[in-house]
């Protein structure tokens, strides 16, 4: 393993425009999947001899297909208005970070192929072959574009970078050339039932060891069951809240809200992930694949209604594709929404005066809040616009004593990303992952500064990992990141039970 | 990175993450061999976490959640260990992925 050889951005107290620096991050690039990793998704094992005809043929496909494509490469006028707002550029100075310059990638091969002027007199409007360079262009670019969306909010053609890297990908994925972290992940799901590739067994071995320590530090039998047929709800949560920290905190404080709910629920080994990377890649087929495997656990364990954990793009794909991937979900009982976040369940038990909570219990804490990207921008919760805004603070308003936003311009809808959503967060790409979180690094530094901020809060697997591994560059602590549910849980005052004396006596014989 | 490593006068297959491309390959000196390369020492402590993964693994065909490692660390060694802040101290890249890759288990993939 390398040490880093690169240079940590000083945080500054506002948002600075850096100078521009053409080919900074050039080097850029993820490793590419060998043939292992593409074949079970579909895709060639290396790159195919007739790469750029077959290139050229998905790019058609794609826009005969998605009318929004084609619009997005048609509308942009050069405004210059998201030239300054990915995080990306902000941290690295490259050009090609900028929104636009991403976009162009991509424009001046569509110009090429797909217009008139491009066909015919190329130089004058800017077109291009698809050349290896070209290639080796978006490989690099494309993997550096999380799919945040928040250039999107400020350009006011509505263009969404986020939709041409998908699409980026999707193209370069037919011909063979893909991205070892995605790909190798969604292998997984088809293998194991999920990203890490956690069998059941562990699951359950991990589970039990959440029981036992939930009733020795609070004296209340709060189940944690898997694969339980007949369930009222099931839980579909990131693989990594039963493996990482501070995920599995969260994973701990769902459980205990549905137990003062007095619901029945369950995890299914075979769903085991809410993450869905199709989206990360762009592939359709993919992300409908993964998406199906929900429906079939749901039939399975006959479960009347299904609920997602802390997970940014899963409620993307949860909340605005679900229906189409996997429905119609007419089984499923007709009162509640399809699918629910875990926020909204929790926020409504707050609204309704059933969950009980010891505020000081956080008062060790000073709570700031980090709108995860997929959330804020493309998706929604609860019944009122913002809500997916508005939900997760009135949550942490409702556990704790000590709560401060960051500035306005960082976020809800104007949120920045954590550097690493999108299918980058990996090893091979820290460079653009430290350097990326410095606008959120900023704000939350100031926060720190001005309010006295101890801890972050996140609803996003992807964002708790990303910030756990970055802030040490930045001299905070990896953890000053916390799982919205882990306040909860901290917080929450739970209802003692008569079978609670039974597991004392289970545990007893145990020893 | 080098797509092999030399342990005991044998090249080793390694991916590009440095992760023993093969698992039956393991034996206790490939973990010395790449400790060595991060500039690390291996000390006893450092072998309990090892040893500790390759049995779960064995059992569980999976590296144990951070927590399980932590618990079983803290009731081995003294409460004051059972946290990721000291499995830190021993493996500065991450007790999931760099102790991971010194007991010969597949790098933890994810959100991770």
């Amino acid at each position: 393993m390398a040490k880093d050889t690169f240079a940590v951005p000083e945080l500054t107290p506002y948002i600075e425009v850096p100078k521009i620096q053409p080919g900074a991050m050039a080097h850029s690039a993820p490793f590419k999947a060998k043939e292992e990793f593409q074949t079970p998704l579909g895709y060639p094992g290396e790159r195919v001899e007739d790469w750029q005809k077959k290139a050229i043929a998905k790019m058609g496909e794609l826009l005969g297909k998605y009318r929004s494509l084609r619009v997005y490469l048609d509308a942009c006028v050069k405004c210059g208005a998201c030239t300054d707002k990915c995080h990306y550029f902000l941290g690295t100075g490259d050009p090609k970070n900028m929104p636009v310059g991403r976009q162009d990638l991509m424009r001046k091969v569509y110009r090429r192929y797909f217009t008139l002027a491009g066909k015919l007199f190329p130089k004058l409007v800017g077109a291009v072959d698809l050349t290896e360079e070209v290639l080796n262009d978006w490989y690099s670019y494309y993997h550096q574009c999380s799919q945040c969306r928040r250039c999107s909010v400020f350009c006011p053609y509505g263009i969404d970078t986020a939709e041409i890297s998908m699409a980026a990908r999707e193209i370069m994925d037919s011909i063979g050339v893909g991205q070892k972290y995605c790909n190798e992940i969604i292998g997984k799901v088809y293998k194991v039932g999920n990203n890490l590739g956690l069998p059941g067994p562990a699951l359950r071995d991990t589970l039990q060891g959440i029981e036992e320590d939930v009733y020795e530090s609070t004296g209340v039998r709060v189940r944690y069951p898997i694969d339980e047929v007949g369930a009222e709800i099931l839980l579909v949560t990131p693989s990594a809240d039963f493996f990482a920290e501070p995920h599995i905190d969260g994973l701990i404080g769902y459980g205990k809200v549905f137990h003062e709910a007095g619901v029945s629920w369950t995890l299914s080994s075979y769903a085991s992930e809410a993450a869905n990377f199709g989206m990360f890649i762009g592939s359709y087929e993919n992300m409908r694949r993964i998406a199906l495997r929900i429906r079939e656990a749901a039939i399975q364990l006959k479960v009347k209604r299904i609920i997602f954990g802390e997970c940014g793009h899963a409620w993307r794909v949860a909340y605005s594709f679900l229906n189409t991937l996997a429905g119609p979900w007419d089984f499923l009982d007709p009162r509640y929404p399809v699918p629910q976040h875990i926020c909204e369940f929790t926020y409504d038990l707050i609204q309704q005066g059933k969950l009980k909570f010891d505020k000081s219990e956080n008062d060790d804490k000073v709570i700031t809040f980090h709108d995860s990207c997929n959330v804020a921008r493309a998706s929604r919760m609860g019944d009122m616009p913002g809500g997916q805004f508005e939900i997760p603070r009135a949550i942490i308003r409702a556990t704790c004593n000590h709560f401060y936003d960051m500035d306005e311009e960082t976020i809800r809808d104007r949120t920045f990303c954590c550097g690493g959503g999108g299918g980058l967060l990996t090893d091979d790409l820290m460079e653009l992952r430290v350097k990326g979180a410095k606008p959120r690094m900023d704000a939350l530094n100031n926060v720190m500064q001005e309010k006295g901020v101890t801890h972050m809060v996140a609803i996003c697997a992807i964002c708790k990992t990303q910030f756990s591994k970055v802030m040490p560059y930045y001299g905070m602590e990896m953890d000053q990141v916390l799982s919205l549910h882990q306040l909860v849980s901290n917080a929450i005052v739970l209802t003692r039970r008569t079978d609670d004396e039974e597991m004392q006596d289970d545990l007893d014989d145990a020893d | 990175m080098a797509d092999t490593i030399e342990v005991n006068g044998k090249q080793l297959a390694v991916d590009e993450e440095g992760y023993l491309a093969n698992l039956n390959d393991w034996e206790p000196e490939v973990a010395n061999v790449m400790a060595k390369q991060d500039n690390l020492e291996l000390t006893p402590e450092h072998w309990e976490i090892i040893n500790f993964l390759r049995e779960y693994y064995e059992e569980y065909q999976i590296a144990p959640a951070v927590r399980v490692l932590t618990k079983a660390v803290g009731k081995k060694l003294g409460p004051d260990k059972g946290n990721s802040k000291y499995l830190y101290t021993l493996f500065p890249y991450g007790p999931a992925k760099q102790a991971c890759r010194y007991a010969g288990l597949p790098k933890p993939t994810g959100c991770v």
